[in-house]
């Protein structure tokens, strides 16, 4: 009844998409890392082997991944940077909306050229008042007759300076909080897109993250997902699908800080033997080790939920949280093997404690993961 | 235009190598196996061949065994549009590889117009193959490529030759070329790539399909052993200065006998 092997394919999906994080993106990370610049040309590459964009279905262009295939690709480009799959990885969540909440016609026009060349979207969900309680997004979308009318302003938009095309959420009615939550595809160059400066982050530093400001934005009516009001139910469907992918990232990221530690410890000696040799580590390498193995397994099992037509915001938000906090202590801990050297830019180390703080943040808090979990076991 | 690549599956190269128990050849049980660097090298200058001749079909050919397939579905991921596999153990000798490559091309029913391999695997380093191959099946053949260019039925292929210098060969085809690094930069198999490939043809052929048998070995391989651990360098010290054209010249001595370098 339970198989822990991966398909053939997906071995070998494995091998290819871990190929290119150690070929094309570790060599890279620090460098744009430190000068805080999107490697367009790494991302660009990534696109054209078809390692982005994953959530896009046959019928409009896309591969024909599965949930759980994208994992395997999510896991392995966040071992390469976790900032330049931020970078990837926020396409997917800025086009999942329309996967979920879409019609063909709109399917058609705004996901198929994203699979004929290398484009980038941004999803507006954040803004400066409201993080956690989304619900109670201020952003307002006016009926205008023949169009909506978009006001508001968005914070901490992931591709925001690049982007084609922005995914929004706003209401239709603040009194009528979830109910009036509603999506909209806005496409870039529309008059009243104002794009804020780049923020200056601690981690994820090559990815490009800014404030959005919309002011009388006019779009047709036809960019609106699903009805007025239909936004919500679209929002929860969409992190269904993208907590297990922010989930597989910390994986990726943990299991890039274990390997960077493991042999670290192999080379490093004190007291006469590789510090390896010493208990000490060896239990920090078990517990680090344990810690990405479960967390590996729920994210596996909340995108295997999804590919069986199952629902799976329980576990999801397990894998979230769990993935996410076991990262921020595996990466601390990798420091920690490291010593002296593991606080220098010149070890990859620091970086990967600072990219892991971000993923117990974006896509929902830990906090906000056990608020669902606990939800759902009281249910 | 018919284009074949021989392409061989190896250790990865930060496998830990172990002699089996009977010495016969490595453990394998274990192995994680990539495709043959330079066989990569071998198959995008195929790909790249049958970019520019329009209606070309790339068909490759592995001799080894069945418990992963990785190299041959690496090149169909690539681009390569068939597959052959010849089964076998993996510790056949050079020469039965090759008896089996020329039995596999025949079998695929195509006269091949150009055979492209690596120059040498990197796990036995034998680099026999292709110049045994070239002898089997009445081709010329030429080794350490690094430069290829094709107009009508000629090639032209720059060889690399001790001290950096080029040599250059004007060839006719048929012929087989046996490629170094430099020659190209392999593309990665890309995701569709790899879903495409589940449904490329692949053939399967036993050794006694291609008319190979134990009779054929040369090589017998009977006590594979790891390298000995090197022995602690030597120090001197000739701080000393009144020592030091004695010391210099025990040096010499010691790289002269002992280490035979000079």
């Amino acid at each position: 009844m339970i198989n822990f092997e991966l398909s053939q394919e997906q071995k070998e999906i494995h091998t290819m998409a871990m190929k290119f994080a150690r070929q094309e993106m570790i060599p890279k990370a620090s460098e744009y890392d430190q000068k805080s610049e999107m490697p367009l040309e790494i991302l660009e590459k990534a696109w054209s082997l078809g390692l982005v964009n994953t959530c896009i279905p046959t019928e409009f262009g896309g591969t024909g991944f599965s949930t759980m295939d994208s994992m395997i690709i999510t896991e392995a480009l966040a071992y390469g940077c976790l900032g330049m799959n931020t970078a990837l990885m926020a396409n997917d969540l800025a086009l999942l909306p329309i996967v979920i909440g879409g019609d063909d016609v709109q399917k058609k026009k705004f996901l198929t050229p994203f699979t004929e060349s290398y484009k980038i979207a941004a999803f507006c969900l954040t803004e400066p008042g409201n993080g956690s309680d989304a619900g109670g997004i201020k952003t307002s979308i006016k009926d205008g007759g023949d169009h909506w009318l978009i006001n508001g302003q968005k914070m901490w938009i992931t591709n925001a300076g690049y982007a084609d095309l922005f995914t929004l959420y706003g209401t239709i009615d603040p009194e009528l909080k979830h109910k009036g939550i509603s999506a909209v595809v806005i496409e870039k160059g529309t008059e009243g897109i104002e794009i804020g400066a780049a923020e200056k982050k601690m981690g994820h530093c090559c990815s490009d993250t800014r404030s959005v400001t919309f002011k009388d934005v006019k779009i047709p009516k036809e960019n609106m997902l699903g009805a007025p009001g239909d936004g919500w139910k679209i929002a929860m469907k969409t992190l269904d699908h993208s907590r297990p992918m922010v989930a597989a990232s910390a994986v990726g990221g943990a299991q890039c800080s274990l390997d960077y530690a493991t042999q670290y410890s192999k080379e490093r000696v004190q007291f006469n033997k590789p510090i390896a040799a010493h208990q000490a580590i060896q239990f920090m390498l078990a517990d680090m080790a344990t810690k990405i193995e479960a967390a590996r397994l729920l994210v596996y099992k909340s995108a295997w939920l999804i590919d069986q037509g199952l629902s799976n915001t329980k576990i999801a938000s397990m894998a979230k949280a769990f993935a996410s906090d076991s990262f921020m202590q595996v990466a601390t801990d990798a420091v920690q093997i490291y010593g002296g050297y593991g606080y220098s830019k010149e070890y990859p180390v620091e970086k990967l404690m600072r990219d892991a703080k971000l993923i117990q943040i974006y896509e929902g808090t830990s906090q906000i993961q056990r608020l669902v979990i606990a939800k759902e076991v009281l249910k | 235009m018919n284009i074949f690549v021989c392409v061989k599956q190896v250790p990865d190269t930060e496998t830990k190598i172990t002699p089996s128990g009977d010495g016969t050849f490595i453990e394998t049980s274990s192995i994680k196996w990539i495709m043959n660097p330079y066989d990569e090298f071998a198959v995008e200058q195929a790909l790249l061949l049958k970019a520019a001749n329009a209606g070309s079909t790339v068909t490759v050919l592995r001799v080894g065994s069945t418990q992963d397939t990785e190299a041959l579905r690496t090149a169909l991921a690539m681009g390569a549009d068939e597959a052959i596999l010849v089964e076998g153990q993996d510790n056949l000798d050079s020469y039965m590889i090759a008896k089996s490559l020329k039995g596999a091309i025949e079998k695929s029913g195509k006269n091949p117009d150009i055979l492209f391999t690596g120059k040498q695997a990197i796990d036995d380093d034998c680099l026999q193959v292709p110049q045994l191959l070239a002898q089997m099946i009445d081709m010329p053949s030429v080794s350490v490529v690094v430069g290829f260019e094709s107009e009508g039925g000629k090639v032209t292929l720059k060889r690399e030759v001790e001290g950096g210098a080029l040599e250059v060969y004007e060839v006719n085809t048929p012929v087989v070329v046996a490629c170094n690094k430099g020659i190209n930069t392999p593309r990665y198999a890309s995701l569709p790539g790899i879903m495409k490939a589940k449904k490329k043809p692949l053939q399967n052929l036993s050794l006694a399909d291609v008319g190979v048998s134990g009779d054929d070995r040369r090589v017998k391989y009977s006590n594979f052993q790891l390298p000995p651990e090197k022995p602690p360098g030597k120090k001197f010290d000739a701080m000393d200065e009144g020592k030091q054209a004695e010391i210099v010249a025990e040096v010499v001595q010691l790289l002269r006998n002992e280490a035979k370098v000079i």
